[in-house]
């Protein structure tokens, strides 16, 4: 083994005002990589030491207006943007309302990044690897001693100086502090049995059980219960009712909501005086014309309302719309056979509302148009 | 003794000036000695308790939670009651260490580290009611605001939701304050043993903390800010707890006192706590002369004041019922005070207002047995005056046709037994596994601990 690489030179103290003496001689010797170490905090120590105020308010102030604007953002998305939902009548951002979870985050984001600032930034901590631990001098710091150490990286130090420095303040078990050669030596052991072993035993537990409360656990009693009532659900027989049928039958001539039948099922006539077309044609309902003709009209009638899509010949091949008699149809007898369907055509009642029915007798409109122009249009 | 005593200075807050290895070695006993016949027969009480609140929730889990006495207008019965109340005593550790500490109260360094400890199995005790009482338990992830698979988020405008908020960050920020307080003592305890094991975990533990002053430095800087978030963190807690209350439109409920009075409601009953069991602790682990009597004394005291502050937002209830003229709002608390429940109401006002006043006369301030017996009536009585709240309210509020009186079933008692079981076996383990008073805080308010600073 090469030799030993001293890390520092310690002294021990008995009193905190020897302690707290030693440490001002120590600045005033004009050494700068020094350490107090001593079991509670002494007052007046920082001043002694020559150390700066500590920072740390700071990251607080940053982790805490982080942890509120979080707070009040994610809220915000949350209730009025990604699913807004009426509560008492409240607008979606409810400021009043939220300044209490605002706080909470403010409390919770300070604590937890504070505290991890002064641990994992600051101090370096975990650090049980440090020349100092498992000395007599750490045993009898954390006790009852007040230590000193200067360390060999100053660049004043020189370890005979520091001896005689050390005698003048009148430190006892003055002692030098050497690396542990082991911990510097070490490299880690990734690819040691045990540990490949033991992250693919938890890997496996952890699926596992992972995979067991999700798919067997919840479908076990008690926590099935909600899912298996005893109650009817519609498709299910019913021993009570003498039609055998678990869902009841609405009351004769109930109409479900916008769900008004069509008035004239069997009158394609009648409908083509009577049905106005409630829309007038702006872009955004020949838009919504388009789409639906595209969608539904199309694959038969073809892009353009030509009869020409490439099921012809396949079928009675289905009309053009730029017929003599489809433009002499009235808006409402051209609905009508959307609704009803003509021919081997079917309704497309189930597909299109009122107003897309409507929307797309527009649009058939306006290719009806760009065929047979007026003289008036060019103007 | 008692006579002897003089206020006109500051007590020395560790009695006789004990040498500082001898605090370690007082403090740190519990830890390195086996534990005798009788820690094993208060454990065995503890866990039978425990293993009856095992039973009631199995029962509960099992055939639902139809078995607790929960009825029609009262749906908050006992699980909201205990609850509060739980939640209520956990208050006191933060108030210990965290609001004492911005005063410097030095006399709180002997208690803080325990106190601490009862806020976070209070906390822990209290936050299996919610769970319970929302009726399926496993499904409270659905409480955080997380993207599932309805895409739907959580209700932020509920002071249920402010709740889960308040009372998990409560837990986390008291348990990060507990951690910091014992990264220094778990350093001194693992300079101090001889066994390997042990040795490994509290290394682990300890983060290899080297008490440097460099080091402590920036420690009491971050002490000093957890303790300045925690304080206004503990009052917003129970603030929270009474929106639950206060938000709703109740008779008894809807009044804007609700905060503070819940507050100091949670004080009160958080020192009772602390001191019944802080008695206990000094007595067998022979911390007299570390929780001295000036200590206990001081809590007394403190419990003196929140109990008037509690009384006081007695009687203002009444009066500002009548004051509002607001009809229901005075049928309800006249009904508090001689209706179906007035045993429970005179009850909590015997416990809460009368026998605190006791604590006006320095030789019972003083007397151990009395302030203990004082203290038990103080947490029966604020446990009541959560069942007074919770109760009274719900079962008679503006349509008398949907009136019912609400009684407790054995469930609903088992689990009650099992939360007081499981909140002493945590407070029995700690005692054997962490350092009960804090190491280094006691150590820096010894007599000459702190430099005399004769030479400036």
């Amino acid at each position: 083994m090469s030799e030993k690489i001293l890390h520092s030179y310690s002294g021990i103290f008995d009193t905190p005002d020897e302690i707290i003496h030693a440490a001002e001689k120590t600045v005033e010797a004009g050494y700068t990589k020094f350490d107090v170490n001593t079991p509670y905090p002494i007052h007046g120590m920082p001043k002694a030491m020559n150390l700066e105020p500590s920072k740390l308010g700071y990251a607080a102030l940053v982790f805490g207006l982080s942890g509120t604007l979080t707070a009040l953002f994610v809220m915000y998305w949350m209730a009025a943007i990604d699913y807004p939902i009426t509560v008492g009548g409240k607008p979606f951002f409810a400021f009043p309302k939220y300044i209490p979870i605002m706080f909470e985050v403010t409390v919770l984001a300070a604590a937890i990044g504070t505290v991890s600032t002064m641990l994992f930034f600051f101090f370096k901590f975990p650090n049980n690897a440090h020349p100092l631990h498992d000395t007599s001098y750490m045993k009898k710091v954390s006790s009852d001693k007040y230590g000193l150490i200067i360390q060999a990286d100053d660049p004043k130090f020189n370890e005979d100086e520091v001896k005689v420095f050390f005698a003048s303040l009148h430190a006892k078990d003055v002692e030098p502090v050497y690396y542990d050669m082991e911990d510097i030596n070490a490299s880690p052991k990734i690819y040691d049995k045990k540990f490949i072993g033991g992250l693919a035993l938890t890997f496996i537990l952890v699926s596992g059980i992972t995979y067991f409360t999700l798919n067997k656990l919840m479908f076990m009693v008690p926590f099935n219960w909600m899912m298996y009532q005893d109650k009817l659900t519609v498709q299910e027989k019913s021993s009570v009712f003498p039609d055998e049928f678990g869902v009841r039958a609405p009351v004769a001539g109930t109409v479900a909501r916008g769900f008004m039948p069509y008035e004239f099922p069997n009158e394609p006539e009648l409908a083509g005086e009577v049905l106005l077309n409630p829309l007038v044609p702006t872009e955004k309902n020949l838009a919504l014309g388009k789409k639906k003709y595209d969608t539904y009209c199309s694959p038969c009638h073809g892009d353009f309302g030509d009869g020409d899509s490439r099921l012809r010949g396949q079928f009675p091949n289905p009309p053009s719309l730029h017929s003599e008699k489809v433009r002499n149809w009235s808006d409402g007898r051209i609905f009508h056979v959307i609704t009803m369907g003509q021919n081997i055509m079917p309704s497309y009642s189930s597909q299109l509302t009122r107003e897309e029915k409507w929307a797309t007798v527009l649009y058939v409109r306006a290719l009806e148009r760009s065929k047979n122009a007026k003289e008036s249009d060019l103007k | 003794m008692s006579s002897t005593i003089d206020y006109s200075q500051e007590l020395s807050v560790v009695e006789g000036k004990p040498p500082l290895r001898s605090i370690d070695d007082a403090i740190i006993k519990p830890l390195d000695s086996k534990p005798d016949k009788k820690y094993y027969m208060a454990l065995a009480v503890t866990i039978s308790m425990l293993g009856i609140g095992v039973i009631g929730l199995a029962l509960s889990f099992y055939y639902g939670t139809g078995l607790w006495g929960n009825n029609n207008p009262v749906g908050w019965g006992f699980p909201i009651v205990n609850f509060v109340f739980w939640v209520g005593i956990g208050h006191a550790g933060t108030l210990i260490s965290a609001i004492l500490f911005l005063f410097r109260q030095k006399w709180r360094t002997g208690i803080a580290r325990f106190a601490e400890g009862m806020t976070i199995f209070a906390v822990m005790t209290a936050m299996i009611f919610p769970a319970i009482h929302v009726g399926r338990p496993w499904l409270a992830g659905y409480l955080m605001p997380y993207p599932n698979q309805h895409s739907l988020w959580v209700n932020f405008t509920s002071p249920l939701l402010w709740d889960v908020f308040a009372v998990s960050t409560y837990f986390t920020v008291s348990l990060i304050f507990w951690y910091v307080g014992l990264i220094p003592d778990f350093a001194t305890l693992r300079d101090r043993t001889s066994n390997k094991i042990k040795k490994i975990i509290y290394s682990v533990f300890s983060l290899g903390w080297r008490h440097s002053n460099r080091h402590w430095q920036h420690y009491e800087m971050v002490y000093l800010i957890l303790a300045g978030f925690a304080t206004p963190l503990v009052l917003s807690v129970h603030t929270i707890v009474s929106f639950d209350f206060a938000v709703s439109i109740i008779p008894g409920w809807h009044t804007t006192i609700f905060p503070p009075y819940f507050v100091a409601g949670a004080v009160f009953s958080g020192f009772a706590m602390v001191q019944n069991v802080l008695i206990f602790i000094r007595k067998i682990f022979n911390y007299e002369h570390i929780i001295t009597l000036d200590t206990l004394e001081k809590m007394n005291k403190i419990i003196l004041l929140t109990g008037m502050l509690v009384g006081y937002a007695y009687g203002m209830e009444f009066f500002i019922a009548w004051y509002s003229g607001v009809q229901p709002e005075q049928f309800a608390f006249v009904n508090r005070a001689f209706g179906p429940y007035a045993w429970a109401y005179w009850i909590m006002v015997s416990c809460n207002v009368i026998s605190p006043q006791l604590f006006w006369f320095k030789k019972i301030r003083r007397s151990i047995p009395v302030m203990f017996v004082v203290a038990v009536f103080v947490n029966v009585g604020m446990w009541f005056e959560r069942f007074v709240i919770t109760v009274t309210s719900l079962s008679r509020d503006f349509l008398p046709s949907s009136w019912a009186y609400y009684t407790p079933t054995l469930t609903d008692f088992a689990i009650l037994i099992g939360s007081f079981g499981l909140f002493f076996t945590l407070l029995l383990l700690f005692t054997k596994t962490l350092p009960v008073v804090s190491i280094a805080e006691v150590k820096a308010v010894v007599d000459g601990a702190q430099p005399s600073h004769k030479d400036h």
